[in-house]
């Protein structure tokens, strides 16, 4: 099957003459979590960029759903590629809310019927009931960004973008992101991820791209990407905290790759019986 | 470190107009000088308000009704205005833009100093100094407004660290930089405390948090639930959980251990911790 985005020797060069990508290549399939990985100034926001025609390539080419980006207009891609900005400043700019969220599916014309149920169900999941109303440039930084996944929830584009999803947010915050990616992934969409929140990754164990100084540099599941030191020192990237200490724990079993607290419980509960017998667990601190 | 008190708030109460409940109520806590603290808690729980009553945007430039006192270095504050506080209490704020006003990076550092009457020489020497220390070197001519999230929020440090501020108050100042930038902020926190300097943190970052800061404020609908150190206020996992917040990776694996297989390793709260107290010689 062909891959729905499928992106070929594209380099962009912005005007004042920076190369932010070089030389990329990728495919993306139906159904796909990607998260794309990389210090600042890697070149990662431009790299999705390019997906729904926000950036045109300088050189190479840029298909999603057979469609060239170069040739297509933004409206008609941004019915099958909804991005959500890392900063919400430059995604809401009308007075309510509510307004906000009707915006989308409006401007797609999506039936009224369709258009309240989908709505809703981003009002339910992002607890927004009580802020309908409210200016969202009253609210904080991390509330706006959530109107800005609930604003691309009801529009409900194939491909959804997420540009830091989890960055200013809460522990709950992290948690709905989380349950978002998921949601999307179960409704068949793909998604994007750029992020910095490796316990984000560690807890989906998606697909992997890492970008470093404008070119991809690894592309594989987040449990082979995070084993290898090598390339995370490379790229300046830091595995989740659990992972830090799975790596200097001989005694786990070292073909496995320990990315999530659930995976260490795991061990320690198959490997319960042994450690009785050797009492020989420490006392803590 | 001495012994001095850096900050004392006492009976602090803040409520902001046509509003029904306080925002921060009857908040206690003393930090000592060359401490660092960190503050934590849910979004919209008053951690930047509380904050920003620190060096008296709130209640002088943000406006409302304030109750109880406050005092920096033995002083009561409650007739200062914010320009007094500048050369005491620096403030890093949560967005960048919000912050920064010039033209160039380096224009943009001496802006704050120029307002504190410092020489020419002496500001070329710390424009220097802080755009290395924040990693923004070769950045001088360049404008604010073309750099990226991460490097406006280094810029905003490095101008509020050039007044050399006693206080250094930093709210999510790593929430768009990457772990070697988040790295960076840290360490220039642990810098802080080498000057001499007091810091406060506002973060979601638990595990940057445990191992960089001296005590942690956890505030929960304006109210100081716990305050004291990452040791004691980590090892709390079950109030922090009621309060939809989490420990560092490490000491939520290591509660986990003890409720669902009654496997014992404390409280660990940093990974070299948690490497000593997972230390099992063999297994069979």
């Amino acid at each position: 099957m062909e891959p729905f985005i499928k992106v070929t020797g594209v380099s962009h060069v912005y005007p004042n003459g920076v190369t932010a990508i070089q030389d990329v290549n990728l495919e993306i399939g139906e159904g796909e979590i990607v998260a794309v990985l990389g210090s600042n100034g890697s070149g990662k926001t431009t790299l999705v960029k390019h997906f729904n025609g926000l950036l045109k390539p300088t050189t190479g080419q840029v298909t999603v759903g057979n469609m060239n980006t170069k040739k297509e207009r933004i409206a008609k891609l941004s019915s099958l590629v909804g991005y959500v900005f890392q900063n919400p400043n430059h995604q809401t700019f009308l007075p309510t809310v509510r307004q906000e969220l009707y915006y989308g599916c409006k401007n797609l014309k999506i039936s009224e019927e369709e258009t309240e149920k989908r709505v809703k169900k981003a009002i339910e999941l992002f607890e927004l009931e009580n802020l309908l109303d409210a200016n969202p440039f009253d609210l904080n930084s991390s509330k706006r960004k959530e109107i800005g996944m609930a604003s691309i929830m009801a529009i409900s584009p194939k491909v959804v973008v997420l540009d830091e999803p989890t960055t200013g947010q809460d522990h709950k915050g992290c948690k709905r992101v989380l349950e978002l990616v998921k949601m999307f992934h179960e409704h068949g969409h793909i998604v994007v991820l750029v992020t910095h929140d490796m316990q984000l990754i560690g807890e989906l164990n998606c697909r992997v791209v890492i970008m470093n100084k404008s070119r991809k540099i690894a592309d594989d599941r987040a449990d082979v990407v995070f084993k290898n030191q090598e390339l995370l020192k490379t790229a300046d990237l830091q595995p989740p905290q659990v992972m830090e200490l799975a790596n200097q724990l001989t005694y786990l079993n070292r073909n496995e790759s320990y990315l999530t607290i659930d995976s260490i419980v795991k061990w320690f509960k198959h490997n319960k019986k042994g450690l009785e017998e050797e009492r020989k667990i420490g006392t803590g601190s | 470190m001495s012994n001095r008190d850096a900050i004392v708030v006492e009976n602090l109460t803040f409520q902001y107009p046509d509003t029904e409940t306080p925002v921060l109520k009857n908040i206690h806590f003393t930090l000592k000088e060359g401490e660092v603290l960190g503050i934590i808690g849910r979004t919209g729980s008053g951690k930047t308000t509380l904050a920003m009553c620190l060096n008296r945007l709130v209640p002088t430039v943000i406006q409302g009704n304030l109750e109880g006192t406050i005092s920096v270095f033995g002083q009561d504050i409650s007739q200062r205005s914010v320009a007094d506080m500048a050369d005491k209490v620096g403030f890093v704020f949560q967005e960048p833009e919000n912050q920064l006003s010039q033209m160039t990076v380096e224009e943009e550092i001496a802006f704050g100093m120029g307002n504190l009457g410092i020489s020419r020489e002496e500001m070329k020497y710390r424009i220097q100094e802080t755009l290395k220390q924040v990693g923004l070197e070769g950045f001088e001519k360049r404008s604010p407004l073309a750099l990226s999230g991460g490097q406006q929020q280094r810029l905003a440090i490095a101008s509020v660290m050039a007044m050399r501020p006693s206080i250094m108050i930093m709210d999510e100042p790593t929430s768009m930089l990457d772990p070697r930038g988040k790295n960076e902020v840290y360490d220039v926190l642990r810098k802080i405390k080498t000057y001499g300097m007091t810091g406060v943190i506002i973060d979601h970052e638990v595990e940057r948090m445990a191992s960089y800061c001296d005590k942690i404020l956890v505030l929960d609908d304006g109210e100081v639930i716990m305050f004291g150190t990452p040791k004691e206020v980590f090892s709390e996992l079950t109030l922090l959980h009621e309060m939809e917040m989490n420990a560092p990776q490490v000491t939520e694996l290591a509660d986990r251990l003890r409720k669902e297989l009654q496997i014992d390793v404390g409280s660990p709260i940093t990974v070299e911790e948690a490497v000593k107290a997972f230390q099992i010689v063999s297994i069979k």
